[in-house]
């Protein structure tokens, strides 16, 4: 899960925002002064990023066969994607992630961060900074160390399994696999999530909550109608961060892989069906239109949470 | 999001330098509440789970970092073993493959620097240049850097990778920190800080000065800014020091490797013809990946934190 | 990289002609003309190469390649050798491919397994070796290996290490539970229940589903599922006899629960090495190394035996593992790169690479009484290399691997793997197998018939 690569779509409401202010005579004019100041980054992206997005379009009109070589197909990739039970069901599978771990982490992370922020914790710096520590260890790390803890028979899980004479299932087991990577992707961004949160609820203006106090308001009422109205705006940056990260994992799984060769599929997700139809099958072409799709699905869904978080609010 | 949330038309009407206001606010907010609360023992125990949760983990990595390859393999993962070889363990990680360690560990470093240090530069212009100035296209640019990160990164590696080889990037340092230069969600913060951090007056006052606007932006911006982009600073930092699938597929040569990449080739080192069993090594290894970031961002975390709030809040 | 071709004819003729009338003067210049990038060429033209400045970049992850190089640049002092660690098995062959793909960044020599040279060859990435005089070594090497190198009539890579099969078992555990070696497969079932019947926490061996092990098995069943004729018409039968004694021996291993879950190389498996739960292991003959080095608390307790085989009486061995060194086509240092592949793997090099803890693949050194009779300290004195030895020269002829057999290994645990985890048929899971490669195969052009 990569959440710091991303953007929330928030800016174009934001822009528009900003029109109402008074402007002065010269900001009107077609000023292209603002381009010296954007342009060194949209070169860079337009390098990294849309020249790579462009040349994937380009590359899924094509095939490219290791007996007959290239030749030009039209949509054909993209047909045979939408046919794909492989496709679809790595699709299927980071649906039902997203849609039972982001909940859960979002959850757990406004949890804590209303915890923290009622001044009703003990320690709650501490809280603080230890619970957001997950976030600064890098996935190869994190995943190793959990690959290792999650061994039935000689790590954690076999030890706690052999200490307390229980039987855990196998976390690397077709049952419970899915929810194993779910449980590092959790541990991983809990932390950053609920700094998120906590960050939004540390600007809310004192005067709010000493009128909700005069007014004779409890902790739970200033909570519903003070507090969740203010982070409205922060869940939704995480949500959608949250819903490009699930479907863009990766890291996790592949290098879960090795541990459990036998649950995780080569298709287990869009990004390592798409990574291993290019790098173990030489399918360049079909992959590139698979992370097509993937990425129109993708911009769909978050422009769906993103509309859904501020409709209702409206 | 919108205009009729409650915060943002409060915040609106607080004018001037938003960023002391922030501190002022949490500062207040914190006591105002404070008064009428007691401490929670249930609530604290609650949290002293998640607490558990967070930090046992890190616990385990400790642990283990402390023994041998043959202890690691036949103890209680979860408490000290054997001989307390912590010591030996970090002399052999740093001098193993005469010292490969430490290489990665200045490859790490450049990345960091230079990428996330240069991410955090564009990022400031632009997002300034995005909050301060209207320009042609200036709708177009968010449209187009909102679509493209949207498409996994992952499957662009081979379009990425295709490219770079044609430019000759590839297996250099170049190829791991240009990518890295980008951070949309840096652009994004600093746009929704700039806007009221660098307030319009100010840079009115330059203009009438007669100075021209990167100079306002290096002299009087730049310094508004900070908070800002010390958040940014801090995010991109962690992407690059995280970063792992980019720099294995661009890197053939181990001595360009970041420490993450290094790392998991030493766990495969395992599965090579008279190759060495070294996950004492990895996991030591990984301790030490964790450490500076982990110290930066204790360091730091009065900055991030406020700056992470205007982002949040401007949503 | 397919162009060449004619000039080599051409080039080879002038060559001949040229060997005919001049001296190694005229040819010392034709390779300087060429600046040893040169598509052909003979021992003498190599020898010439390896006296001018050049630097060879190499891909290998083993170890001992360092030391072969460091050999080298001291009988060679122009040439430096840069060994590049770019990734073990399969992280190396995704960074090779992407390189080919890239037309540019593959180094001039490469570490290849025998079951990934197929793909790699025919696909024009490879030099063929004989274009250099190499199909003359052919005598230096055990039969198996020269057949894992040679390929469609060329010599693609030279053999460095071989793998053939054997048995390895902890005899610890053995003596402990009163079980005697298994020397056919049947028996080695029976010992698996008796095994798992006196301590339900050990087994006689872990298999999660190794592609790489399934197909050395069949191997030695006889069992010849890939066959490529003209390097584009793929037949595939993995319900053939072999595949199917494979089959339905190991199912009854994988229904009864005789296998422990573990999946090999983790660390989990070796420390079911180390205590006894994991009582063997059917692989190369490249393991004692690695045993040594991962598992050294039970130094003295393993030992090694011939595989057990379908049919009691049988002689019958595999190849597992083990891999070549090959010339990139990509390479602007062919004849340099070439002499330094002989160097490494008929020259000098083999005996580093023995010392190293490699197993050859050269007829000369498996038969030497030095090598045959090494004591192995870990092995409790054991002379393990008669045993390995022997294995090399029982292995079954006429085994070949597919042209894309990098990426079927791939989707193994997508297909056979779901009858590990599932308990199921292992014939079901071949099959699916088999269909998945048939896809793919057709899917990338080739003639495939089922």
């Amino acid at each position: 899960m990569t959440t710091l690569s991303t953007l929330p779509p928030s800016g174009q409401t934001r822009s528009s925002q900003a029109q109402p202010r008074p402007r002065k005579p010269h900001v009107q004019k077609r000023d292209w002064t603002g381009w010296k100041f954007v342009g060194p980054f949209m070169i860079v992206f337009a390098l990294v990023l849309i020249a790579p997005v462009l040349y994937s379009i380009y590359l899924s009109f094509f095939k490219d066969q290791l007996v007959g070589g290239n030749s030009f197909v039209g949509f054909e990739n993209y047909g045979q994607a939408l046919t794909d039970p492989k496709f679809w069901e790595s699709m299927g599978r980071v649906t039902l992630f997203f849609v039972v771990q982001v909940p859960i982490m979002l959850g757990i992370a406004l949890f804590a961060a209303l915890a923290i922020d009622s001044a009703r914790l003990h320690l709650s710096s501490f809280f603080r900074i230890a619970i957001f520590l997950p976030y600064a260890v890098p996935a190869v790390v994190a995943t190793l160390m959990w690959g290792f803890m999650y061994g039935t028979k000689f790590g954690l899980v076999g030890n706690l399994n052999e200490f307390f004479s229980i039987a855990i299932p196998n976390p690397l087991g077709n049952t419970w696999v899915l929810a194993a990577i779910g449980n590092i992707v959790t541990w991983e961004f809990i932390g950053y999530n609920m700094i998120l949160f906590y960050a939004a609820l540390r600007v809310i203006p004192t005067d709010l909550y000493e009128a909700a106090s005069l007014d004779g308001a409890g902790a739970f009422r200033i909570i519903r109608s003070i507090k969740m109205p203010a982070l409205r705006p922060a869940i939704v940056i995480g949500g959608i961060f949250s819903v490009i990260g699930s479907f863009q994992l990766f890291n996790e799984p592949s290098i879960l892989q090795s541990l459990a060769p036998n649950t995780i599929s080569t298709y287990f997700s869009p990004n390592m069906y798409a990574y291993n139809l290019s790098f173990s099958g030489q399918q360049y072409n079909y992959s590139a239109t698979i992370a097509i799709i993937v990425g129109l699905i993708t911009a769909v869904i978050a422009y769906i949470v993103q509309n859904s978080g501020s409709r209702k609010e409206a | 999001m919108s205009t009729t949330d409650q915060t943002q038309t409060t915040a609106e009407k607080a004018k001037a330098p938003r960023m002391s206001r922030y501190t002022s606010e949490k500062k207040a907010g914190k006591s105002n509440q404070g008064l009428h609360t007691k401490k929670s023992i249930i609530l604290t125990i609650v949290m002293g789970a998640l607490l558990i949760y967070s930090l046992l983990p890190l616990f385990w990595l400790f642990v283990n970092s402390t023994k041998t390859q043959a202890e690691l393999l036949n103890s209680f993962g979860l408490w000290f073993s054997g001989d307390f070889a912590l010591w030996d363990n970090i002399v052999a990680t740093l001098t193993y493959n005469d010292g490969v360690f430490v290489r990665w560990f200045g490859n790490t470093v450049l990345y960091v620097v230079v990428g996330a240090g240069g991410a955090t530069f564009l990022a400031a212009l632009g997002g300034y240049g995005l909050a301060k100035f209207n320009f042609p296209g200036k709708k177009a640019v968010f449209a187009v850097v909102l679509g493209a990160v949207a498409i996994p990164g992952t499957a662009l590696a081979v379009p990425t990778f295709l490219m770079f080889s044609q430019m000759g990037l590839t297996n250099t340092p170049w190829a791991v920190i240009l990518p890295s230069l980008i951070s949309p969600f840096g652009l994004y913060l600093i746009w929704t800080y700039a806007m009221d951090a660098v307030p319009t007056e100010v840079l009115e006052a330059a203009r009438m000065d007669g100075s021209g606007e990167f100079r306002t932006f290096f002299t009087i911006s730049l310094k508004l800014l900070a908070p800002g982009l010390v958040t940014v600073l801090l995010f991109t930092l962690v992407a690059t020091w995280n970063n792992y699938f980019l720099p294995l597929i661009m890197l053939s040569e181990p001595t360009w490797y970041p420490l993450t990449v290094g790392l998991k080739q030493w766990n495969m080192q395992a599965q090579t013809v008279g190759g060495d069993v070294i996950y004492n090594l990895v996991i030591t290894g990984s301790l030490l990946t964790i450490v500076p970031i982990v110290v930066a961002f204790l360091f730091l975390q009065r900055y991030w934190q406020s700056g992470l709030a205007a982002g949040s809040v401007k949503a | 990289m397919k162009a060449p071709h004619s000039n080599t004819r051409l080039r080879r003729t002038a060559l001949a002609v040229a060997t005919g009338l001049a001296l190694s003067v005229s040819l010392a210049a034709c390779s300087a003309a060429d600046g040893g990038g040169a598509e052909t060429g003979t021992a003498d033209d190599i020898a010439a190469a390896l006296q001018e400045e050049t630097t060879l970049t190499v891909w290998a992850w083993a170890p001992a390649v360092e030391d072969i190089a460091t050999a080298f640049e001291k009988k060679y002092p122009k040439i430096t050798v840069d060994v590049v660690n770019a990734g073990t098995g399969n992280d190396q062959y995704i960074k090779l491919q992407n390189a080919i793909k890239a037309k540019s960044g593959a180094p001039d020599v490469a570490q290849i397994e025998y079951y990934a040279l197929p793909q790699f060859a025919l696909s024009d990435a490879l030099v063929d070796l004989s274009d250099f005089g190499m199909d003359s070594l052919e005598d230096q090497y055990t039969a198996s290996t020269w057949g894992s190198v040679n390929l469609d009539g060329g010599v693609y890579a030279l053999p460095q290490d071989s793998g053939p099969m054997a048995m390895f078992y902890n005899k610890a555990v053995f003596d402990q539970y009163g079980l005697t070696v298994p020397t056919t497969w049947d028996e080695y079932i029976a010992t698996a229940e008796q095994l798992h019947a006196a301590n339900p926490n050990a087994y006689i061996t872990n298999d999660t589903g190794d592609a790489g092990f399934a197909t050395s098995m069949i191997w030695q069943a006889g069992g010849q599922p890939f066959t490529t004729t003209d390097s584009t018409d793929v037949a595939l039968n993995l319900q053939d006899e072999g595949s199917k004694k494979f089959a339905d021996t190991w199912n009854q291993l994988i229904e009864n629960d005789l296998i422990a879950p573990t999946a090999s190389w983790s660390d989990e498996w070796y420390r079911g090495l180390g205590d006894g739960t994991i009582a063997t292991l059917n692989i190369g003959a490249w393991m004692p190394g690695n045993l040594e080095s991962g598992v050294p608390e039970a130094a003295g307790n393993w030992r090694v035996a011939p595989l057990p085989v379908y049919e009691a009486g049988d002689t019958a061995s595999a190849e597992n593992g083990g891999g070549g060194d090959a010339v990139l086509a990509q390479s602007k240092n062919k004849l340099a790169a070439a002499g330094f592949v002989e160097f490494m793997n008929s020259g000098e090099g083999t005996q580093i690479s023995i010392d190293a803890g490699g197993f050859p693949s050269t007829v000369a050194d498996l038969e030497s009484d030095e090598f045959l009779g090494y004591e192995s300290e870990y092995f409790g004195g054991q002379k393990i290399n008669e045993v390995l030895v022997q294995s090399a020269s029982d292995v079954v002829e006429g085994w070949s691997y597919l042209p894309f057999q990098v990426y079927s290994n791939s989707i193994f645990s997508d297909t056979v793997g779901q009858s590990y985890a599932n308990k199921s048929d292992l014939n079901g899971g071949l099959t699916d197998w088999q269909k998945a490669i048939a896809a793919y195969g057709n899917e990338q052009g080739f003639t495939v018939t089922e």
